[in-house]
């Protein structure tokens, strides 16, 4: 199923950033989300999450499918590995976590607690989060910073694998994965300025 | 669902989850009182209702703002609002937790602390009842303060405003039902009106504290 | 003109600009019309009012006292009114009128206090009693005091107006329930609601009626506190509009820099 987005309009903090923004996810694809520094990257990912209400447009395709990777992994130092990505499969009603210990070299780290680990190390743990979700459709931001390049390589595989399974992924990157997908660039998005008599007049 | 509350259990019960805070908190207080009151036995008798029910009432006030901030500094919560799990499930277990980390073992502890201020006999029981009845309430009116302020840098503060005046039903009836319990006269009617309490706060206010929430995540 | 109409015609209100235009037309007869009748209902209920026979002249702060008690919880009334009206329509000028009016509710809450204060020390002989009506009126101070610290604390104004109005409708709910909980814990001392009972006002209910005499110059002041009140609340949410609308400005430019 394509998660299809149609006119889209967000705001951050009430001022609207994003503006006449489409596009369409289908199964088995990445999109490479791309554009300056404060443009709405991550205010976009998390609308399409369902964090926030966009201003106007369609999003379709998205409700209960997306699985949303943020700056912050939401990993709690005092749990062990495995315990933190046990939580987080019972939560989305998966149970085997095996296949995402395996996917980013995580086995030997098994039974630390995540708080030992170093900021690359977790970095692989919430990205191993992706997987014991089950979702179909991955929404990552910056999801590979403090990675080092085989990190970055076993994160690119992952994502290879998860579109190989007819899943599909956005991805809000400055770096090359080596994935083939396209790229979206949301810079011509950038919202204007509303004329003065617009919405609520007194305001803006 | 179950998976949550035994998270948050066992990161409560572990290095640095602050499990026994609040407790802590309604000894120093239970301690302290006679020292500032006043030996006389008669006296603390006739406070000993009163000053337990409001130490529970603050060591519980304590610990609200660690309720949902964790969850908030470490992205859990965004998480958690993207899961297949309604926000309102998740309050109500957030609230839970705090209940069984915080709420519980104060009612535990009561009569022990009432030896201390030489409780009359017949209080302990309606203590234990008021404090078990009414402590679940404090929770999840604590869970609503804690949701609307989880986004401020300094919510620690706001977050007493705000829930104090919530908590002064709760707290009236909940002391009353013990203060009539140690001098023997009837408890149905604050009771009664304790369940009420509890019962309304325990079935409306996850929706609030999840619309909020929500709100906060935005 | 249909009533539905008519009903978007009010919503017209909403509109900033149509609300700040209108507002700044009617607000000066708000002002002259509660300063003529809190001159009026003043002057006649202290200096040509006769002393009540148990209680002395210090039955005249009744002129301040009621009127303010009355305003500090229908103050609130209007922030619920305004808060459910943004949260289903989200209009922003109900939003910021609500913001507008907690200031002024929290004044007449203390205003009620004061007085009350002052007129209990030579009636009951004691500043203040744990008495149920000043009792809620503490804990109707508090929910303001929480409410206004909320709006003060939160950056984004949507987020703001959204939290405080949840806050607000809790909060009703919870301030009904101390009046209870608080009427149920200490009986008190304070005469019934004097003012507003048939009886009281037909005479009727001999036990404690506030005569005539009295009743007249209160009304007038009552009626004044409502004007001055309605005035301060167009004033204050146009200051609100104002504001709101120069931190739209500044968003904006940051944002296109």
């Amino acid at each position: 199923m394509t998660l299809t987005v149609t006119d889209l309009a967000i705001a951050r903090g009430g001022v609207p950033v994003l503006e006449g923004l489409s596009f369409a996810l289908p199964a088995g694809k990445a999109l490479i989300l791309r554009g300056p520094n404060g443009i709405g990257k991550t205010t976009l990912l998390r609308t399409l999450a369902g964090l926030q209400p966009p201003l106007s447009g369609r999003i379709e395709g998205a409700e209960d499918r997306i699985a949303y990777a943020a700056h912050s992994d939401g990993l709690k130092p005092t749990l062990t590995v495995t315990e933190n990505l046990t939580f987080w499969a019972s939560v989305f009603g998966t149970r085997d976590i095996q296949p995402a210990l395996e996917a980013f070299a995580l086995n030997e780290l098994a039974d630390r607690h995540a708080g030992n680990l170093s900021a690359g190390q977790k970095r692989r743990l919430g990205l191993a989060r992706m997987l014991v979700t089950g979702r179909p459709i991955w929404m990552l931001d910056e999801p590979t910073v403090s990675l080092d390049k085989t990190a970055v390589a076993m994160f690119a595989d992952a994502v290879r694998a998860h579109l190989r399974q007819g899943g599909s992924a956005l991805i809000a990157t400055h770096i090359d994965l080596g994935l083939d997908g396209e790229v979206l660039d949301v810079g011509p998005n950038k919202a204007r300025p509303k004329a003065l008599d617009d919405f609520d007049g007194g305001f803006l | 669902m179950i998976a949550l509350l035994l998270r948050d259990l066992k990161l409560s019960f572990r290095a640095g989850g602050g499990f026994g805070l609040g407790l802590a908190f309604f000894l120093i207080v239970t301690v302290l009182v006679p020292f500032s009151v006043g030996p006389q036995s008669s006296l603390l008798a006739t406070i000993a209702p009163g000053v337990l029910w409001l130490g529970a009432l603050l060591a519980c006030l304590l610990s609200l703002d660690r309720l949902l901030a964790l969850d908030w500094e470490d992205g859990s919560l965004d998480l958690l609002a993207t899961a297949p799990l309604p926000l309102e499930s998740v309050v109500t277990i957030k609230a839970l937790a705090h209940w069984i980390t915080t709420g519980l073992p104060l009612v535990l502890a009561a009569p022990v602390l009432g030896v201390l201020l030489n409780l009359p006999g017949p209080g302990f029981g309606w203590l234990v009842v008021s404090l078990l009845i009414g402590t679940p309430a404090l929770s999840v009116i604590g869970t609503f303060g804690a949701a609307l302020t989880v986004g401020l840098k300094r919510g620690g503060l706001l977050l007493s405003l705000l829930v104090l005046p919530l908590y002064v039903p709760t707290l009236i009836f909940g002391a009353e039902v013990a203060r009539r319990g140690a001098t023997g006269m009837e408890v149905q009617t604050p009771l009664l009106m304790l369940a009420g309490i509890t019962a309304a706060a325990v079935a409306l206010l996850p929706f609030a504290s999840a619309a909020v929430l929500r709100i906060n995540l935005r | 003109m249909s009533i539905a109409a008519k009903a978007n015609a009010l919503w017209e209100y909403a509109n900033p600009r149509k609300f700040l235009a209108t507002s700044e037309r009617v607000l000066p007869f708000f002002w002259i019309s509660s300063a003529l009748f809190l001159v009026v209902g003043l002057v006649w209920g202290f200096f040509f009012t006769p002393d009540d026979y148990k209680q002395g002249s210090t039955v005249k702060i009744i002129y301040l006292h009621v009127p303010s008690a009355l305003m500090a919880i229908n103050c609130w009334l209007m922030m619920l009114v305004t808060s459910l009206v943004w949260l289903v329509r989200r209009h922003h000028v109900s939003a910021l009128a609500a913001r507008a009016a907690a200031p002024i509710g929290i004044v007449m809450t203390l205003i009620a206090l004061a007085t009350g204060a002052i007129w209990g020390q030579p009636m009951w002989g004691t500043w203040w009693a744990w008495d149920p009506r000043l009792t809620s009126f503490l804990i109707l101070f508090l929910f303001y005091l929480g409410y206004i610290a909320l709006w003060e604390a939160i950056e984004d104004p949507d987020t703001a107006a959204d939290l405080t109005s949840v806050l607000c409708i809790v909060g009703s709910v919870f301030a009904i329930l101390s009046r209870y909980a608080v009427n149920f814990w200490n009986q008190g001392l304070h005469q019934g609601a004097s003012v507003m009972r048939a009886g009281a006002i037909t005479g009727t209910d001999t036990t404690e009626k506030v005569s005539n005499v009295f009743f007249y110059p209160l009304l007038t002041c009552i009626i004044g506190f409502v004007l001055l009140f309605i005035a301060l609340v167009l004033y204050r949410t146009g200051t609100e509009i104002r504001a709101r609308r120069i931190k739209a400005l500044l968003a904006r430019e940051r944002v296109n820099g």
